[in-house]
């Protein structure tokens, strides 16, 4: 009995600790993790280094090609100025692509946060309250059947102008696209919720918190929500890439930001005419908003795993 | 043990639980399932009252009822002097402390994502003030009661065993010093060996803390070791209540006399003796319970009366109680 008040007396060890331990362990989530981190910093820290502006328009310098051209074909206009080229008005393309990824990851991050927000009250509230089952999964079933791209654009035709005059046109754009994608994508997430939440109302710990007497409110944070992470962390990583292309797909149509105003989207659909020519404006930000949701999907895996018990092993 | 000075700590009077059914395009209500349809029984202070019945008898929705886990159809329950049967959940969280419940499965009654100490710890949490410190000396204490090593308490349920699992349970049920505990076939989950051990350490819990047990069970031999009197229940009503040597010595209703001659009996040459009682057909439906018996359908005493007229449950002998035609003389 010493020892044990002896050992008693020690803090007991993080359970962040073990789920970092168990996260480093899964090495695409390393590696997604790592790549993020690089991507985030490359987008913010960026452009404090190089610091080009990115709407300048500079005529004499069009279509320079990226700088590794050269060692392909010595006649290729390069220029050191440039090292991912220019476009076909002379705007620097590295300098774009660090501004228009603070606009996607920003657009990104928000949009699957409230999407999550929205998706999660939703299904945890339909799924343990019965009363309001029917109400919120028939709501859900009315946004769902409704046909997204046109909801959004007559959102954007609607609440555009207003938003911009108190907010300013960048950050009304923002905020208006962020709730659009916000609002129109958490169905999913909702019903897989809901269908968690019902099968784990029944199961006897949740009868067991009852027989304490915790209330609802308690037993939502502490038996039902930890329990349906897994699927939760699933709908954000995949709600993160539907948000960037959400977003592109906007800004293609013309409703999204202003056309001075780069994201990686935008960057993209500008030179899909130019794609034979001048291939890497296309593969530059293709592949940045393909890598990033590749890595978020990756660290949503490893989360999964760390943040699970049993695959912890303690 | 005639003259018992034990008060009723736990009195149920009536208690129903029906659960309706739904069905059909609108979704109307087109009946009930009488899990339990009225029990009455007192549950002494310090004793252990045994509830046995086959499966789908309604003994742990009664004892779930009895708690007021469910919103009940009908009835009276008064824990500890309180009358609890049409309480709402909301003004019931006062009383939890004083009744709490031991689950059949030890797997499904512990949150997976919760560790040993989070778990027992959770009672404390929600009726308690006590510093984080106190409660982690309160959960070792816990863990020491039980016969669980303390150091074990960082560690997540999937890591114990079925027995380990049940002792977490038991811990968290003990947490607030309860007075009435309801045990839920705490021992159908686990293997024979282990089954021992755990209602040892209720036997050893009740005497230590002077703890009263509904014990529900289907298993007759370990009721009889555990309890002080037993109930037995048959489709949703008690069909017999009586001291534990007076029941196995002699049993008055057929269905408890068919119901002790399936326990197995060890010595081979008795039990070639044995004259068993095989009951014939299946258990009636709760939802459309016989006219009459609810055991007229299959009792080898049967009587015209039966098929008619509902047998009234009252003492046949002194502190045997029965609901029984046979009994009731005409």
């Amino acid at each position: 009995m010493t020892d044990n008040t002896l050992e008693m007396n020690e803090k007991p060890r993080s359970q962040w600790l073990d789920v970092w331990d168990q996260f480093r362990t899964h090495k695409g989530a390393v590696l997604g993790l790592g790549f993020l981190i690089f991507i985030t910093l490359f987008c913010t820290v960026g452009p404090l280094i190089w610091d080009v502006d990115a709407a300048k328009l500079n005529i004499r310098n069009k279509n320079i090609r990226p700088i590794y051209m050269a060692l392909f074909d010595s006649g290729a206009k390069v220029s050191w100025s440039n090292p991912m080229g220019s476009d076909n008005l002379g705007r620097d393309i590295m300098a774009n692509i660090m501004q228009g990824g603070r606009i996607s990851l920003a657009v990104g991050w928000t949009a699957m946060i409230l999407a999550l927000l929205i998706g999660t009250t939703v299904g945890v509230l339909s799924g343990y309250f019965k009363r309001l089952d029917g109400l919120l999964m028939r709501f859900t079933d009315l946004v769902l059947a409704l046909p997204l791209l046109p909801l959004l654009l007559v959102m954007m035709l609607l609440f555009r102008d207003p938003l911009r005059s108190t907010f300013g046109p960048e950050q009304g754009i923002f905020i208006l696209i962020v709730t659009g994608i916000g609002i129109t994508s958490w169905m999913q997430t909702a019903r897989i919720v809901r269908g968690d939440v019902m099968a784990l109302k029944e199961r006897e710990f949740v009868l067991a918190a009852r027989s304490i007497g915790t209330p609802a409110r308690r037993m939502i944070t502490r038996h039902l929500l930890p329990n349906v992470m897994s699927p939760i962390m699933v709908s954000a990583t995949l709600g993160l890439a539907t948000a960037i292309i959400t977003e592109s797909a906007l800004s293609f149509l013309g409703l999204g930001f202003p056309s001075d105003f780069p994201t990686w989207g935008k960057i993209l659909f500008d030179s899909v005419d130019r794609m034979t020519s001048f291939p890497e404006r296309v593969i530059w930000p293709g592949l940045a908003i393909s890598l990033t949701v590749l890595s978020v999907n990756y660290i949503g895996d490893g989360l999964r795993d760390a943040l699970d018990p049993r695959i912890r092993g303690l | 043990m005639l003259d018992n000075p034990a008060k009723p700590l736990v009195s149920v009077r009536d208690l129903k639980m029906h659960f309706p059914i739904y069905s059909g395009l609108l979704r109307r209500r087109v009946g009930e399932v009488k899990a339990v349809d009225g029990l009455t029984f007192d549950v002494m202070e310090g004793e252990t009252l045994g509830l046995v019945g086959e499966s789908g008898c309604g003994k742990s929705t009664a004892g779930r009822a009895v708690l007021r886990l469910y919103d009940i159809t009908g009835g009276q329950i008064a824990i500890d002097g309180r009358e609890i049967g049409d309480t709402p959940q909301s003004q019931l969280r006062e009383m939890r402390p004083t009744m709490q419940m031991v689950f059949q499965d030890p797997q499904a009654s512990l949150n997976p994502r919760m560790t040993v100490e989070a778990i027992i710890r959770e009672p404390l949490d929600e009726h308690t003030t006590l510093t984080p410190m106190e409660k982690r000396k309160k959960v070792a204490k816990l863990m020491d009661a039980v016969g669980l090593n303390r150091k074990f308490a960082a560690r997540y349920p999937h890591a114990f065993s079925g027995g380990q699992r049940q002792r977490i349970g038991i811990a968290r049920a003990l947490a607030l010093n309860p007075k009435f505990i309801v045990c839920d076939e705490p021992i159908a989950a686990l293997d024979v060996s282990i089954q021992a051990q755990v209602v040892n350490l209720l036997e050893d819990l009740q005497e230590k803390f002077g703890l009263t047990y509904l014990f529900i069970s289907h298993d007759l031999s370990m009721v009889r070791h555990i309890a002080t009197r037993v109930a037995v229940m048959y489709l949703g009503k008690i069909v017999e209540l009586a001291d534990r040597e007076t029941l196995f010595a002699a049993p008055l209703h057929p269905y408890t006399k068919a119901l002790l001659s399936a326990v197995p009996e060890p010595d081979p040459a008795l039990a070639r003796n044995t004259n068993r009682i095989i009951l014939q057909g299946d258990v009636p439906s709760p939802s459309n319970p016989p006219k009459g018996c609810n055991f007229c359908t299959r009792c080898p005493a049967v009587m015209d009366i039966c098929k008619q007229v509902e047998p009234e449950y009252r003492e046949v002998k002194p502190r045997q109680f029965a609901a029984c035609h046979l009994y009731n003389e005409t």
